[in-house]
């Protein structure tokens, strides 16, 4: 039994598909379940103690994606050596996902960092502000309906 | 340049101008630099100020990392949007007479940062008095910069 499968017999409701590509396992999670979904692979047997990445993806303009983004979170066990992406659709309407800050402290800056660059917030985050970009910068740059010719500087001509 | 056929040395303004001369010269070779490094560029500066191209053969080998005691600000690096505030008040706070010296292709024009967070060329933002291209410079680039830079401080006006 591989791993995305023990992990959908364990979450049938919030799990809803799994794939391989080449020897990395991902599942796809709602948006509801994510909470319940981390607390439950943090700990033992999964023991996915390390939050190695959280980001963003915009799929603007792909019909297949019946949601605009998708928010990524690379797991990682350092006691099994296992590694599991776990995938999140979030749409742009509600572009709002549950915090993970409370189980993995690096959580923290990695979603500020999508919230920066994405717009997308993060509740029961203690301190959801901009981490790169400055104050008064308005708009998520990272998304894919950013004009890539629109400045914003805080000194000197808009060119 | 001694004028020996000139009869009454007394009517010309002998002084005023051999003194602008000799200011230009000691200020041209004793310049204390300010370096702002934000980027990979800051490896090739410190190459330059290193045994090797010894920067100190121009009189320029004496970093100050407060811009009160500066005379040229060298940027060294990519300067972002974020970033900007920070450079203009650095040049703020130098003293007069000052220079600017860009250092490398991203603080002339912006480089291939073409995007949200990067400042298009640092001349948007303060004066600039040498462009140093390159991504990064080599050094005997920026040496050559350092010498031009020199013979603009030589041959100006000098105020005092």
């Amino acid at each position: 039994m591989s791993l995305s499968d023990s992990v959908i017999a364990r979450f049938p409701q919030w799990v809803q598909e799994s794939m391989v590509v080449k020897g990395d396992e991902s599942i796809a999670v709602k948006r509801e379940g994510v909470l319940e979904v981390c607390r439950v692979l943090k700990e033992s047997p999964f023991d996915f103690n390390m939050l190695m990445d959280l980001f963003a993806v915009d799929y603007l303009h792909w019909p297949e994606k019946p949601s605009r983004f998708e928010v990524v979170y690379n797991l990682y066990s350092l006691q099994n050596k296992t590694r599991l992406f776990m995938k999140v659709a979030v749409s742009e309407k509600e572009a709002e996902i549950p915090s993970v800050c409370g189980l993995w402290p690096a959580a923290n800056w990695f979603e500020r960092e999508v919230y920066d660059m994405m717009g997308i917030r993060f509740k029961g985050h203690p301190n959801l502000k901009r981490i790169l970009m400055y104050e008064g910068f308005e708009g998520h740059p990272l998304r894919k309906d950013y004009p890539f010719n629109k400045r914003q500087p805080i000194l000197g001509p808009v060119c | 340049m001694v004028q020996s056929n000139v009869s009454d040395v007394s009517k010309l303004s002998f002084l005023t101008t051999r003194l602008n001369d000799a200011i230009g010269w000691a200020r041209g070779y004793s310049i204390f630099q300010y370096p702002f490094v934000t980027a990979c560029c800051g490896m090739e500066y410190m190459s330059v100020a290193a045994s090797h191209y010894d920067i100190d053969r121009f009189g320029a080998g004496f970093p100050r990392f407060s811009p009160r005691q500066a005379d040229v600000l060298f940027v060294v690096g990519t300067i972002s949007q974020k970033m900007a505030p920070v450079l203009r008040r650095i040049y703020d706070q130098m003293c007069e007479p000052k220079w600017v010296v860009a250092f490398g292709v991203c603080t002339c024009t912006g480089g291939f940062y073409d995007n949200y967070a990067t400042v298009m060329g640092i001349d948007t933002i303060i004066p600039v008095d040498v462009y140093i291209p390159g991504c990064p410079p080599r050094p005997e680039t920026v040496l050559d910069g350092l010498m031009k830079l020199q013979e603009k401080i030589r041959t100006q006006k000098q105020e005092f």
